[in-house]
């Protein structure tokens, strides 16, 4: 904790976990897909299904998922900017069972045809973990940068991975593994200190079994 | 070199010892901390001073309405009743009153604010340095250092007891604001390090036990009026200090209090907007207007069909 968590963040009103938060956990969408945000479909849970309309979380999430910052004013007018630009966003409220109460699940097509689903919560105070990307349980929270790597479940794997990392010099803070079943399709997530070379992704793309490298900044 | 932030009395008995005010040693460790300078920490508060002082003059717009439509504009009423000259209020108290309202509709409103120590509780701290400016000209490096004191008042509550309202109440919210805040002014107005402390006890003292119950969940009602009184409890409770009085309770003691206070607190008056002001008929029906269901703030009493 230092002086600027306590007389800070600067952020657009009225709540840290409703706008502050929500914002965040948008850009982290954002920064796993390849192009630019076509359609979104956010299914709300919890108080974020019950408030989102006086809070402005739908505001925050779409504000987000089209790259801006929690200080941004043009939060405000998020939803106006997307139909301008032809971002179409669909809200639904549900139930999303043993979910933290601020969580939001974002389906996101980008216009290259990709499409991405992430499940995110706003814990409070600003921060966030996104506990879903697609099928795979995961845990960021976009204060580090991230490396995630997908790849299939092969053994050896995981050390040629963090050889390269290793090489780049990156510090690793947190490391998680995930695979949905032996030898099928796994994850790496990597929370890094310090800043990501564009080359890092292409090094561990060469690595044998990797199919994808995602990386993300701090957001 | 400060060590810790678990006292406020150990940050107030550091800098008599040294002779240095208790911001100039937050400076001192805080860029060590962040492995940066004292001048690149002092830019970034300066940077958090200058959005406070956009807040405080874009949040007095009469157009300005929140999401849920229920507050807004009230910043000016009280400024044109200020230019009226009936107020009996003097100049730091009207304008931090003013100010207080101000940043607190514009957050409600989704305008740019600082955290400071929360969301809700975002009008306090400008209110009374935006006044405290006005008034004695004061410039703004010796406002940003005094933010240096506010923030390191900030983290001993937050270590000792918490500053959100979802834990400790709106004690934990607008009463951490205004101490940070009481504390801040001593300092500006040229008091002891003890006085801060004492300034600090006496604003908890002053707020202890209040709930947090915001109607329909939002940042809104009654948190805009309570950032108002809790600017007015800032200037009262540093203007007693200044005067030499003491806090019969020291005030780490006051600080522990609140955190127990705040643990014994039911979970409806935590945020949860089942309890207090939120569970009442007008602002179940606010509710249900707003969200077009009854899912908030009702408790099942059955009061608002009578």
């Amino acid at each position: 904790m230092n002086v600027f968590h306590i007389i800070g963040p600067v952020m657009i009103g009225p709540s840290s976990s409703h706008t502050g938060g929500t914002v965040r956990i948008g850009r982290m969408a954002r920064a796993l897909i390849d192009g630019n945000p076509v359609k979104a479909t956010l299914l709300l849970h919890g108080s974020f299904a019950e408030t989102y309309k006086g809070h402005g979380t739908d505001k925050a999430l779409v504000a987000g998922m089209m790259g801006m910052k929690p200080d941004d004013v043009g939060i405000r007018t998020a939803l106006d900017k997307a139909k301008e630009i032809g971002f179409e966003v669909e809200i639904i409220t549900g139930e999303i069972p043993g979910a933290h109460p601020n969580t939001v699940a974002i389906t996101l097509t980008d216009d290259l045809g990709k499409t991405i689903k992430i499940q995110g919560s706003s814990i409070g105070g600003g921060n966030i973990i996104i506990t879903k990307i697609n099928s795979l349980n995961v845990k960021i929270t976009g204060q580090h940068a991230s490396v995630i790597v997908v790849h299939n479940d092969i053994s050896g794997t995981i050390s040629a991975v963090t050889a390269v990392t290793a090489r780049h010099n990156i510090n690793i803070a947190n490391l998680i593994v995930e695979r949905e079943k032996r030898g099928g399709e796994a994850l790496m997530i990597f929370e890094v200190d310090g800043k990501l070379s564009e080359n890092l992704k292409d090094e561990i793309n060469a690595i044998d079994n990797v199919i994808n490298t995602i990386l993300i900044d701090p957001v | 070199m400060i060590e810790r932030y678990d006292s406020v009395a150990y940050l107030a008995k550091l800098a008599t010892e040294e002779n240095k005010k208790i911001s100039d040693l937050v400076l001192e460790e805080q860029a060590v901390a962040m492995e940066t300078t004292v001048e690149d920490i002092y830019n970034q508060m300066l940077e958090n001073y200058k959005v406070m002082k956009d807040s405080a003059r874009d949040g007095l717009n009469d157009t300005l309405r929140s999401n849920s439509g229920i507050t807004g504009g009230d910043a000016t009423k009280f400024y044109s009743y200020l230019q009226n000259g009936t107020s009996s209020l003097g100049d730091v108290m009207s304008q931090a009153i003013l100010t207080a309202i101000s940043v607190s509709e514009y957050n409600a409103a989704m305008g740019k604010i600082v955290a400071s120590p929360t969301g809700g509780s975002c009008g306090i701290l400008p209110a009374v340095l935006v006044s405290l400016q006005r008034k004695y000209n004061i410039p703004d490096k010796d406002i940003v250092n005094s933010m240096f004191t506010a923030a390191a008042i900030g983290m001993v509550i937050a270590n000792l007891a918490s500053l959100s309202g979802a834990e400790g109440g709106c004690q934990a919210e607008c009463g951490s604001a205004a101490a940070m805040s009481a504390g801040a002014m001593v300092e500006l107005r040229g008091g002891t390090p003890k006085m801060v402390a004492n300034a600090v006890a006496i604003a908890l003292k002053n707020i202890l036990g209040l709930v947090c119950d915001p109607v329909a969940g939002l940042v809104e009602v009654p948190c805009i009026k309570r950032n108002a009184s809790g600017a007015a409890n800032a200037i009262i409770s540093a203007e007693i200090a200044l005067s030499g009085i003491e806090s019969v309770i020291p005030v780490d003691e006051v600080i522990e209090a609140m955190k127990r206070v705040g643990d014994m607190m039911h979970p409806f008056l935590k945020e949860t907007a089942k309890g207090g002001l939120a569970a009442t008929p007008t602002a179940i029906k606010l509710a249900n207007k707003i969200f077009g269901s009854n899912t908030t703030g009702c408790t099942g009493c059955g009061r608002c069909v009578k």
